[in-house]
């Protein structure tokens, strides 16, 4: 099985649908694909204790509503093949995706760096327990700490509280200045101050980090650095997670510029001819940028260069919140040295700290241990070594996630893209 | 409400619960064995990490990503 899209685009939160809304009216054929059983992506996020704002459902039924937007969902991209050619599997198939222009929204990650104990049982992510709540897992009574850095902090503490957990502690490594100036700018954002009292907790402690996670066979309590104190806390969970970093190895595959550690687009939201990016991969922003982005893009792609000129003021108000995020919630460098040197940094392959270090780059580590060569591909420990160590990610080689070989196989029927 | 087996066991959830949640419900969370022998949990909640890797009807998937459905087969130790 083939198929063609005139616009492809990878991931279905906000930056995705608002894309493909954009370019809907051209009349172009338009695919959209994402890896999650439901569009929305990570922000927007349904399960039977969640439900998502009214907007992200209208968006939804507007997708839904163009028959020139086919979506697919559970489908991961595994291989590029050819010229504007992607290799894709679902549940049940592989197959190929040509296109003519292609949009990547593949969004953001939790930055999750390795300290004693983090592979318990017990612990996640922030993000990752507000997901994984969202989608049923049970809290009630249940102590949980919520620790790292950034707002999303704020967002899963009130998704567990919600469900009926305990919180013992919101532990934000940043220092109570640089926290309050971030506040002190946000009534430039009205909706995000509003939001910012909503979340708010009585258990939130600024300039505090984790220690390590204490447990035998599970999570059992925290330790925790508290303005220089340190404390422990009885737990069941512990959810950490230092700020969201860009999913940026489709692009790099793809050949896309980067700034950093995100993707590079220009004002047109294009990274090189026919490729463009929006939204969380391109820096973190938050949804609001994620949505206008998006739309740019989309107008951008169909030749539509004045409907995407009109939103670069809207653009740039959201970029100067994402600024001023990013300023406040910069990682405090004593995080770099949480890992002991039997702590594990490559989960996958159970690769501790001490056979990495003094190692000069990721690829002598990698050879020499296996780190970042299991089933995530280094997602997990290629952001954590290059906070740990400046070691920068070598650019990905399919496949990008774990595939069937059915998958594969396909390629053989294909004649060679030339 | 979709009822599968975890590791043998029946349980009936909520529609929509993903079998990362449903694990957490009828068992003790883990979805697998890493290689030097430790159990682990699901970690980024997201379908990036990998360590929700089950076996789901003879295939591995993410329990993250994966709804649960009537019937389903849910596996968790090799």
């Amino acid at each position: 099985m083939n198929e063609y899209a005139d616009l492809l685009i990878v991931g279905a939160g906000p930056a995705g649908m608002a894309a493909a809304l954009a370019a809907a009216p051209s009349g172009a054929r338009i695919v959209m694909l994402d890896d999650n059983p439901l569009a929305g992506g990570q922000i927007w996020r349904d399960g039977p204790q969640a439900s998502v704002p009214i907007q992200a459902r209208r968006m939804r039924e507007r997708v839904q509503s163009h028959r020139n937007i086919l979506h697919h969902a559970s489908t991961r991209v595994i291989a590029n093949p050819g010229p504007k050619q992607l290799l894709v599997e679902d549940d049940e198939h592989g197959w190929l995706i040509s296109y003519d222009k292609l949009i990547l929204c593949t969004g953001a990650r939790e930055l999750l760096l390795p300290f004693p104990g983090w592979t318990l049982p017990g612990v996640t992510g922030a993000g990752g327990l507000q997901a994984l709540i969202k989608a049923g897992l049970p809290v009630q009574d249940q102590r949980v700490v919520i620790a790292g850095s950034g707002p999303l902090l704020l967002a899963s503490a009130a998704t567990a509280k919600k469900h009926g957990a305990n919180l013992q502690c919101i532990a934000e490594q940043a220092s109570l200045k640089a926290v309050a100036g971030f506040a002190a700018q946000l009534p430039r954002w009205p909706n995000k101050l509003l939001q910012s009292f909503t979340l708010f907790d009585r258990h939130y402690r600024t300039g505090t980090h984790v220690l390590a996670a204490l447990g035998s066979d599970r999570l059992e309590a925290v330790r925790l650095s508290q303005q220089g104190k340190i404390v422990e806390l009885a737990c069941d969970r512990l959810a950490c997670g230092f700020g969201l970093i860009p999913n940026i190895q489709l692009g790099q595959a793809l050949g896309y510029a980067l700034e950093g550690q995100a993707l590079a687009v220009d004002a047109w939201q294009a990274s090189r001819i026919d490729h463009y990016a929006a939204g969380e991969c391109t820096g973190f922003g938050g949804s609001e940028l994620a949505l206008v982005e998006g739309a740019i893009a989309g107008h951008a792609a169909m030749g539509d260069v004045e409907a995407a000129r009109q939103l670069w003021p809207r653009r740039a108000r959201w970029q100067g919140f994402a600024k001023a995020l990013n300023q406040a919630f910069a990682l405090d460098p004593r995080l770099k040295s949480l890992a002991r040197p039997d702590t594990l940094v490559c989960r996958c392959e159970d690769v501790p700290h001490g056979a990495l270090a003094g190692h000069t780059d990721w690829r002598a580590a990698k050879l020499a241990s296996r780190c970042g060569m299991g089933a995530c591909q280094g997602r997990v420990c290629g952001g954590a070594v290059q906070h740990l160590f400046g070691w920068s990610p070598s650019t990905p080689r399919p496949p990008f996630s774990p595939a069937r070989i059915e998958t594969l196989m396909s390629l053989d029927d294909t004649p060679p893209a030339s | 409400m979709p009822e599968l087996m975890l590791d043998g066991r029946a349980l009936r959830v909520a529609e929509g619960t993903s079998v990362a949640a449903a694990l957490a419900l009828g068992s003790d969370g883990c979805t697998r064995t890493s290689v030097s022998g430790q159990r682990r949990a699901p970690l980024c909640g997201m379908g990036i990490c990998q360590e929700c890797r089950v076996t789901i009807d003879g295939r591995r998937r993410l329990a993250c990503q994966t709804l649960c459905r009537d019937g389903m087969q849910v596996e968790t130790r090799p």
